[in-house]
């Protein structure tokens, strides 16, 4: 069943508040818990699916991603029939390169989706984070003869900072949706959507057509929201961890929960791994004065100083004498001697010379872009 | 297609000397430097050196290695022409031998190296660790017009009569080579890296073969054959790290010379990576009463206990109130709460019961077990278990899950 089935991967989410994060990449390629970008998880999922033909619709900043990707080999995505393809933006007659919205992107890519010799078509974004396989959904999907199954999960905290593109599901006894919700000023229901819709192929081309011919350009707002009484709608719970990346304190948090083990057992299940771009860095190094406690570390990192609830990247050092608490230092991040850092996310090659102080706090931690020197 | 150089390297060691960790792999796959495997070093000297076409000459358990390489990808040796090749003994025509000698080895894939037509031949063990430039070697083999290139190490003298031990005239031309002299008359050692001339190898290799006294070795009979022949023997002087990884106690220090502020192996050189396969395992975790200390550790990991002077592999786990000091955990390594672990090699998949003691010096008397393979490294196999509360002592080869209950009564 998964062999008919393909992944459609939309990277180009706007308005999330991640700031200096996305500044010069997509939500797709952020960095994630020591060694991941959030895209690993969707395409790792697809693929412990079984699902072996994947499209990647790229929207703007798409270098670092494209970088990361590569050909697909390390997610087994390098093939010869089906594989990973990068649907970047192109102009012709009726495509400006810009898109316009996720109907627009699609749209664009109608192309790929004919193409693909699958019957369903597993349509997400990229910027939620979970460890899953899809094949118990589209068991349900078929069963249930659903227009089109909704994933979700069941949050308890509501933020209304954190808010974005906030998908809620009101399903009956039967797991039908009756109604649904986007951003809801008081959410009637726990049940929000992991940003992933499984439908016939032929149905989203349906949609995305007619959607487009009425001028509508997204694919939540305008298709599945106002459309909600006359498609067959279904929800399928996950229970398991779910991180949604849409903001620079939802970000920090859920960095700092794969600091817990149950978090982590989840994420990182054995039996379904979470494949990434391989680095070939040497395993990480503790020097004698190296003080760690609770953090996540990756390799090719040099820790001579003191770390605490800290998550560190490929490649970070750590001078002798520095102090880190509750930090997130991504690759090649050089942190000197005698430095002190609290709740402060540095992003990649961030270099901190010796002796600097810096402290945000737990709901507003100091970022610093990417390459500057303090 | 034509390649300027290709390597062979020969992998088909026994590793005898490594007693249990050699059970079921070949020394070239056993596990090295908390993510590496012996075989990745020569393999990535090869592709730094801009070598891309390598055999791997395999005969004993070679299962393990041949997955470990698969198709070269991690190494970059997945080519369209060239790449890796592992290359163990087949049938020819009626008749079929296993590699008698390394010479032997190489002379029957002489098909497979004139598939390349390369102008030069450099032949590796499969068993040392070091980073070397071959194509600095190579630059040398053809400024001196040599036959025959061999890398040498000055070794301390008293240990020269475990290696192929040479004497050379001022201009580093080859005067005489004797494989393992009771009385060596120099100290410069052949670390068992060639490089020879294709159409000089191919000769000597057909003769060599035809001679039914030899043992098919180049060091005990190809090499010295070349010298009487007045062969042009060159000898390139290396100087760095390189540590023949061949028996417990040098693979022990080998791998604690890769931690502290001696470490003498820089695998973090941007320069020269050193590529294995990747294990496809989360980044480590380090717990809040956890400490981690002059160790390496790599990913999988899940440390809750105190590590000290250690290499931790991947996937390894330390519990609670654990104490690891001067050992070596290999892949999928358990140590359960409690446990104390010291100067100890423990093979992959091995597991510590709570409260165990590893290499407890103190009952190391009351048994006399063989330690002439460790010396004091107390060594367990892949996939044994140490049940909880049990003393190993000091210097003991645990190859069965161990009880601990011989242990008791000896002590009654």
């Amino acid at each position: 069943m998964t062999d008919n089935a393909f992944g459609l991967i939309y990277t180009g989410e706007a308005n999330l508040q991640l700031r200096e994060l996305t500044y010069s990449r997509s939500v797709a390629a952020v960095p994630f818990a020591g060694r991941y970008r959030c895209i690993d998880f969707i395409l790792s999922n697809l693929v412990n699916t079984g699902i072996s033909n994947v499209g990647v619709i790229t929207q703007k900043n798409y270098h670092s991603l494209m970088d990361h990707l590569g050909s697909g080999k390390e997610w087994d995505l390098h093939r010869k029939r089906d594989g990973l393809f990068i649907l970047p933006p192109f102009v012709t007659r009726d495509n400006t390169g810009i898109y316009n919205g996720t109907v627009d992107a699609i749209r664009s890519v109608l192309g790929y989706v004919r193409r693909s010799s699958q019957r369903y078509v597993l349509l997400t974004g990229s910027h939620t984070i979970y460890n899953t396989t899809y094949s118990d959904m589209l068991a349900q999907h078929i069963k249930t003869c659903a227009d089109i199954t909704i994933l979700y999960n069941d949050v308890t905290a509501f933020d209304r900072d954190d808010q974005y593109d906030d998908l809620r599901l009101m399903l009956d006894e039967k797991g039908r949706v009756y109604d649904l919700q986007i951003d809801p000023y008081r959410p009637m229901t726990p049940s929000q959507s992991c940003d992933l819709y499984i439908m016939e192929k032929t149905l989203l081309e349906y949609l995305v057509e007619e959607a487009a011919s009425h001028a509508l350009t997204d694919f939540v707002r305008d298709v599945l929201v106002k459309n909600v009484s006359t498609l067959k709608l279904y929800g399928y719970r996950y229970d398991g961890y779910v991180a949604r990346m849409n903001s620079l304190s939802s970000y920090f948090k859920h960095n700092m929960a794969v600091l817990d083990r149950g978090v982590r057992s989840d994420l990182f299940n054995p039996q379904h791994p979470i494949y990434t771009k391989v680095k070939d860095e040497a395993p990480a190094t503790y020097g004698p004065d190296a003080h760690v406690a609770n953090s996540l570390v990756a390799d090719g990192c040099i820790v001579e100083g003191s770390i605490e609830n800290c998550v560190l990247f490929r490649g970070v050092h750590i001078g002798v004498g520095s102090i880190l608490k509750d930090c997130i230092l991504m690759q090649a991040s050089d942190v000197r001697e005698n430095c002190s850092l609290e709740h402060v996310i540095l992003d990649k090659g961030v270099t901190v010379r010796a002796g600097r102080r810096l402290a945000g706090y737990e709901s507003f931690p100091v970022i610093i872009r990417k390459g500057s020197t303090i | 297609m034509k390649k300027r150089m290709i390597a062979m390297l020969l992998a088909g060691g026994q590793g005898s000397r490594l007693g249990v960790l050699t059970n079921r792999t070949a020394k070239p796959a056993v596990p090295f430097g908390a993510k590496y495997r012996i075989i990745d070093f020569p393999l990535s000297n090869c592709v730094n050196s801009d070598i891309d076409t390598v055999g791997v000459l395999t005969q004993y358990e070679p299962l393990e290695l041949n997955g470990y390489l698969g198709n070269g990808s991690a190494w970059d040796l997945d080519r369209n022409t060239g790449g890796v090749y592992v290359l163990p003994p087949y049938v020819k025509g009626s008749r079929g031998e296993w590699y008698s000698g390394t010479a032997n080895a190489i002379f029957q894939n002489l098909a497979f190296i004139e598939r390349y037509c390369p102008d030069y031949v450099l032949v590796l063990s499969g068993d040392h660790i070091y980073k070397m430039d071959y194509a600095a070697m190579l630059r040398h083999h053809i400024e001196r017009q040599a036959d025959a290139t061999i890398a040498v190490l000055e070794v301390p003298l008293e240990e020269a009569h475990r290696f192929g031990i040479m004497e050379t005239d001022d201009g580093g031309i080859v005067t005489d080579f004797i494989e393992k002299p009771r009385q060596p008359k120099s100290n410069k050692a052949s670390m068992g890296i060639y490089i020879f001339t294709t159409a000089v190898l191919r000769r000597y290799l057909i003769e060599d073969d035809a001679d039914e006294s030899s043992a098919h070795d180049f060091g005990k009979n190809v090499i010295p054959k070349m010298l009487g022949d007045g062969m042009r023997l060159s000898a390139y002087a290396f100087r760095g790290y390189w540590k023949d990884v061949g028996t417990v106690k040098s693979l022990w220090e080998a791998n604690m010379d890769l931690i502290g502020d001696k470490a003498q192996l820089d695998l973090n050189d941007r320069e020269w990576r050193i590529y294995s396969r990747s294990p496809v395992m989360p980044a480590h975790y380090i717990g809040p009463s956890a400490s981690a200390r002059c160790s390496i550790v790599s990913e999988g990991c899940e440390i809750d206990g105190t590590v000290e002077n250690s290499v931790l592999f991947t996937g390894v786990r330390v519990g609670h109130g654990a104490f690891v000091k001067d050992s070596v955990l290999m892949p999928g390594t358990r140590i359960g709460p409690n446990a104390i672990v010291k100067k100890a090699i423990l093979g992959e998949e091995a597991m510590v019961g709570a409260g165990a003691v590893l290499g407890d010096a103190k009952c190391a008397d009351d048994l006399p077990y063989d330690t002439s393979l460790t010396g004091d490294i107390t060594l367990v196999a892949s996939g044994t278990s140490i049940a909880p509360l049990a003393r190993v002592p000091a210097g003991m080869i645990v190859n069965n899950d161990f009880t601990g209950e011989e242990d008791a009564e000896n002590d009654g």
